[in-house]
């Protein structure tokens, strides 16, 4: 009860700073509008308020505060316009339309998830193999470790082209490379995972005469689900990253991306943060969705 | 045809090699573990030279490895001006930046117990946001050159960092918190002589995956408008140009850039973090 009242109190905190934020940043473009519309802002000129500091506008013009928090396109939108932009392109908006955040995020989703289920599919088979054969743990795990330090993601432009230069397009560019993001942090874990049982566990199914594949359905494999789940959570978050970085390159119509893309080359800021809001929100579904099936899962197995 | 069976003749003999040095009697002696994954990476390249031209692959598909190392060698001024504004410049001035940051608000939150219970399930959460989407909002702010780059760099690592460090201020134990006491030590003695210590491996774990998270967000924060220099903006001009040469020169200076900023930080923390079990030979 404590912690959850700790968490509101942070996030409380977030929203006055993002408020007492949005004020000094727009206050010159709001003083701009209310000149235009004539009232006296001071100092007259634009030139001086160009030059002047914006905490010092404020202190001239405390009359124009309110409205720097319900500018049309604003530097820093209110959170209260990111929330009614949400609210008009998600639940306002027949969800076919492409004005609905639900249609553009179903893109992107769909995207990830197939993306997500190719990669972490071949990171476990690849991790497989890396646990049961010597010569394929000795010189494919450094590459996968290194692999790891590197941006990874700056080969994404790439692939969008060249599939399209061979004909192919629309979702599967974008899961190539939502799959290649996931496919390493599942190796490296489920590898960590199936080496997890002990000497001593594995002597236990010696004993018991046990093949190579008993050992693995009956010990490696429960063994590694925490490691599976850790991992997992990590490459979805990597795999939507990876299908919105794909959108941008080609110019793509639809998809979160391409939301950020649009809004960022026509100034709709408003449109901006509440795409960058719509990501966030399914990142963390899908983190929290695993986070629920690693719970029931672990429960089962008798292992939380 | 005749370089398509040789490749596979070579991937075949590089296997064998490398299945004979894995099961052989001086598998784990360092250089074999070196050796072997040498071996397989060189298969790889030489198996993609040997496909590559024996296929007819066009370069605007795949260019080969021969092409891309002449491709680097022929523009090393340009790639090291895009390494200087796009590493240097943009991801580490913000690496510092957003990792200071995040280790003085660390230790500003670890002195209120209410602060961290509240903190920590927010930066958990933020940290696994797509926070490379805030992009587009810091490059309108701070403008195309590097400071935007940077301030992308910075709020990309503030939370992984802060989140990673006040779970390390944690780790000491009540007994050694006890002592300190009992040695009549002040807070910031007992900080610098017993918590931050402990707090090294968490520190270095936090630093070391930011390393990776500073050069997306430098490279990714560029597709969104730059100056005509920078890895990010070489990568999307060379790929609308079909120049793939040049990509996948510019994917080798970040490959390189990213392992050797990664093997710096691992570096030093293996000088200071020496003690840690994980570090011990």
């Amino acid at each position: 009860m404590k912690s959850v009242l700790a968490v509101l109190t942070v996030v409380a905190a977030l929203v006055a700073l993002w408020y007492a934020a949005c004020v000094p940043m727009n206050i010159k473009g709001v003083l701009t509008e209310a000149e235009r519309a004539g009232a006296e802002v001071e100092p007259a000129s634009p030139r001086e308020r160009r030059e002047a500091s914006a905490f010092g506008l404020v202190a001239k013009n405390g009359f124009a505060i309110p409205a720097t928090w319900a500018q049309e396109r604003p530097r820093l939108p209110a959170p209260h316009q990111v929330v009614i932009e949400l609210w008009d392109t998600t639940v306002a908006q027949n969800i076919t339309s492409k004005r609905s955040l639900v249609y553009h995020g179903w893109v992107t989703l769909s995207a990830t998830l197939m993306g997500f289920v190719i990669g972490t599919g071949l990171g476990i088979l690849l991790a497989v193999g890396i646990v049961h054969s010597r010569v394929m743990d000795m010189s494919v795990m450094p590459w996968a470790i290194v692999s790891q330090t590197i941006p990874i993601i700056a080969l994404a432009p790439m692939i969008i082209v060249v599939l399209y230069s061979i004909g192919i397009q629309g979702i599967i560019p974008k899961a190539v490379i939502s799959a290649y993001l996931s496919f390493f942090p599942v190796v490296v874990g489920m590898v960590k995972g199936l080496r997890s049982p002990d000497a001593m566990q594995l002597d236990l199914l010696r004993t018991y005469n046990a093949s190579q594949s008993q050992g693995f359905w009956k010990l490696r494999l429960p063994a590694s689900m925490p490691y599976l789940f850790a991992s997992l959570k990590i490459g979805i978050a990597a795999s939507l990253v990876g299908a919105i970085v794909g959108e941008l390159p080609t110019g793509a119509v639809a998809g979160l991306g391409a939301r950020l893309l649009a809004g960022s080359y026509y100034g709709q800021t408003v449109q901006i943060w509440s795409a960058l809001f719509a990501a966030a929100i399914l990142a963390a579904s899908l983190v929290a969705l695993l986070g629920l099936m690693e719970r029931k899962v672990l429960k089962r197995m008798g292992m939380a | 045809m005749i370089l398509v069976v040789f490749a596979l003749v070579l991937w075949a003999l590089g296997w064998w090699l490398n299945a004979r040095l894995a099961a052989g009697p001086q598998a784990d002696t360092r250089a074999v573990q070196l050796l072997v994954p040498v071996i397989f990476g060189l298969t790889i390249v030489a198996v993609w030279e040997l496909l590559v031209r024996g296929l007819n692959v066009p370069l605007v598909i795949l260019p080969a490895p021969s092409v891309i190392a002449a491709r680097f060698a022929d523009s090393l001024t340009t790639l090291w001006a895009d390494f200087v504004q796009t590493i240097l410049k943009g991801a580490l001035s913000g690496y510092v930046i957003g990792c200071s940051a995040a280790f003085l608000t660390a230790i500003a939150v670890d002195r209120s117990e209410f602060l961290r219970m509240g903190l920590l399930p927010v930066g958990n959460f933020v940290a696994a946001l797509p926070i490379v989407g805030t992009a587009p909002i810091l490059v309108m702010w701070f403008g195309f050159d590097w400071q935007s780059k940077s301030a992308v760099v910075v709020v990309m690592v503030f939370f992984p960092m802060l989140v990673n460090t006040v779970a390390g201020l944690r780790e000491t134990t009540a007994m050694q918190r006890d002592l300190m006491e009992t040695y009549a030590a002040t807070y910031w003695q007992s900080f610098f002589k017993l918590r931050l210590p402990a707090a090294m491996p968490f520190i270095f774990n936090g630093l070391k995956i930011s390393t990776t998270l500073a050069l997306i967000g430098a490279i990714v924060a560029e597709f969104f408008g730059s100056p005509i220099v920078g890895v990010g903006f070489r990568i999307s001009t060379s790929v609308g140009q079909l120049a793939l040469d040049m990509v996948w020169a510019e994917i080798v200076v970040a490959a390189l850039a990213g392992t050797l900023f990664y093997g710096a930080v691992a570096a030093i923390e293996r000088a200071v973090t020496f003690w840690h079990p994980s570090q011990r030979k």
